[in-house]
């Protein structure tokens, strides 16, 4: 059997993001111990991947230097997967892991909206946060051609990144229409005074069609995605690809603030001007509370780690800061809704659940999210409805009821080690 | 960092920069990371641990995901897609 570790801090924080280094290291100020769970072999999260090679921006080396020198404890490539009052158990390739703490802080980032199209589970078919995450773990795309698709200002940072490496952005096809795309940037520049960051990426950007109302219709390949079909006002085309990268928005990981018992509004994990959540000592930070990226995450985090350490004076100076960067988000939310042409997309043998292959055609008998997963096995597969439920919510308007432990797929040595008083209960 | 490591997907020998994810070596490989259910052929899709859809057997343990597992010098990595 598999060795269990027994660990204890006064502040916890799972996930090593930018929020989460960010609370890790403002609750370290106070001298109390601080552990920073994290399921990644690398601290940095999603923006900040792969921080041990020389692409790493600049921005982040300073947070990083700052968490090498603190007493932060970091626990990598633990996956935690159920939460009791003031614990937490975990699961790494070694041992199970069971953490018992004061104060909690989460910060568990976000995931892509993945939206299923005849085709959509061919190998090279990803997220376009996906690719870059690929790419930023040293996958090597030079010479590739790469199609990006879906919606928002991600897409363009993510052809941004992949052309800096190497490969051939063939298009991005942004399904949002020509004159909202127009108005968002602009209020983007005027409103949220970022400019100098719109004329970079234009820069960098040149020379790359950007197709709006236009979306990807079918992937076809043999083994693996050759050419993708996508609308553009109404007419369809063909392109050959090597990779189609598509990014539907983000969505909040609230799996475990859930479990935790704290309150959802719209969605997004509700906390107090202090990021204390409906449950008094656990607080939440970044992108589960609202999408709003990397600066917006960092402050936040920062008022956690104070405000979990009882220096609300500390935490009340960064409130003004976390203000400014609120009102890039509200131009954010509502810039981009996503079309209704794209809940037609699957056709009845497209698959929607890629862990069980549950098609389309099996859903529509259904009424509810849990009545596809007791009867067609939607949902029911090792990622656990993460990558379904979203999609199904889109497509069907299902609302997804509960989580339950295990939060992830365990080992039975993992199940065993926690303790009987703290063990799922029902 | 300009180090490389070696690894080897389905026998075959891969080499990839040092700190690179097994996903990585397993697309370098010109594999497929697993078969679904029915026989799919199946990569990465997330790339940050979440979809599960890189599974492959690393050492002769089946079920690990690819894209969270760092390569290390003579790993042996199954993937059946």
């Amino acid at each position: 059997m598999d060795s269990v570790r027994h660990l204890r801090f006064d502040v916890a924080v799972v996930g090593a993001g930018p929020a989460g280094i960010a609370a890790a290291l403002a609750a370290a100020d106070s001298g109390r111990t601080v552990g920073l769970i994290d399921d990644n072999p690398v601290a940095g999260g999603q923006i900040w991947r792969a921080a041990y090679n020389s692409a790493r921006p600049s921005a982040s080396s300073i947070w990083f230097d700052r968490l090498n020198k603190s007493a932060v404890q970091i626990v990598r490539g633990a996956r935690v997967f159920h939460a009791a009052q003031g614990e937490l158990a975990a699961e790494s390739d070694d041992s199970a892991i069971q953490i018992s703490y004061g104060k909690l802080i989460l910060a568990t980032g976000a995931r892509e909206l993945f939206l299923p199209f005849p085709g959509w589970t061919l190998p090279n078919v990803m997220g376009a946060g996906g690719l870059q995450a690929l790419v930023k773990s040293g996958l090597d795309i030079s010479g590739k051609r790469i199609v990006i698709a879906g919606t928002g200002p991600l897409l363009l940072a993510v052809a941004a990144y992949v052309r800096k490496c190497g490969a051939k952005v063939i298009g991005i096809c942004e399904q949002t229409s020509r004159s909202r795309m127009a108005r968002f940037g602009l209020k983007m520049m005027l409103v949220a005074g970022k400019a100098a960051e719109a004329l970079r990426l234009a820069y960098d950007l040149r020379g790359i069609p950007h197709w709006t109302d236009c979306w990807p219709v079918a992937a076809f390949g043999n083994r693996r995605v050759e050419t993708v079909r996508i609308s553009r006002r109404g007419q369809t085309s063909e392109i050959e690809c090597d990779y189609l990268a598509c990014g539907f928005h983000l969505i909040p990981n609230v799996e475990l603030p859930r479990m935790c018992g704290c309150r959802l509004r719209e969605d997004f994990v509700q906390v107090d001007k202090y990021q204390q959540t409906a449950v008094p000592g656990i607080f939440c930070a970044g992108e589960p509370t609202g999408i709003g990226g990397l600066e917006l995450a960092l402050v936040e985090g920062e008022i956690a780690g104070y405000a979990a350490t009882n220096w609300e004076d500390r935490a009340k100076h960064l409130f003004a800061k976390r203000a400014r960067y609120q009102k890039a988000v509200r131009i954010l939310q509502d810039a981009f809704p996503l079309r209704p042409e794209l809940k037609n997309l699957a056709r009845p043998d497209t698959l929607i659940c890629r862990c069980e292959d549950v098609p389309h055609e099996r859903l529509r008998e259904y009424n509810s999210w849990r009545a596809a997963k007791l009867h067609a096995r939607c949902g029911m597969g090792p990622c656990q409805g993460r990558v379904c439920a979203p999609a199904a919510e889109f497509l069907f308007g299902w609302q997804i009821d509960s989580v339950r432990p295990p939060l992830f797929p365990v080992r039975c040595s993992s199940l065993a080690a926690i303790p009987a008083q703290s063990a799922p209960r029902n | 960092m300009s180090e490389s490591v070696s690894v080897r997907v389905n026998g075959r020998l891969v080499t990839v920069r040092a700190g690179a994810t097994v996903a990585v070596a397993v697309l370098a490989s010109g594999a497929t990371c697993r078969a679904s259910v029915t026989g799919q052929p199946r990569s990465p899709l997330c790339g940050m641990g979440t979809c599960f859809e890189c599974r492959v057997a690393i050492n002769g343990e089946p079920q690990r995901r690819s894209c969270q597992v760092l390569c290390e010098a003579n790993m042996e990595i199954e993937a059946n897609g």
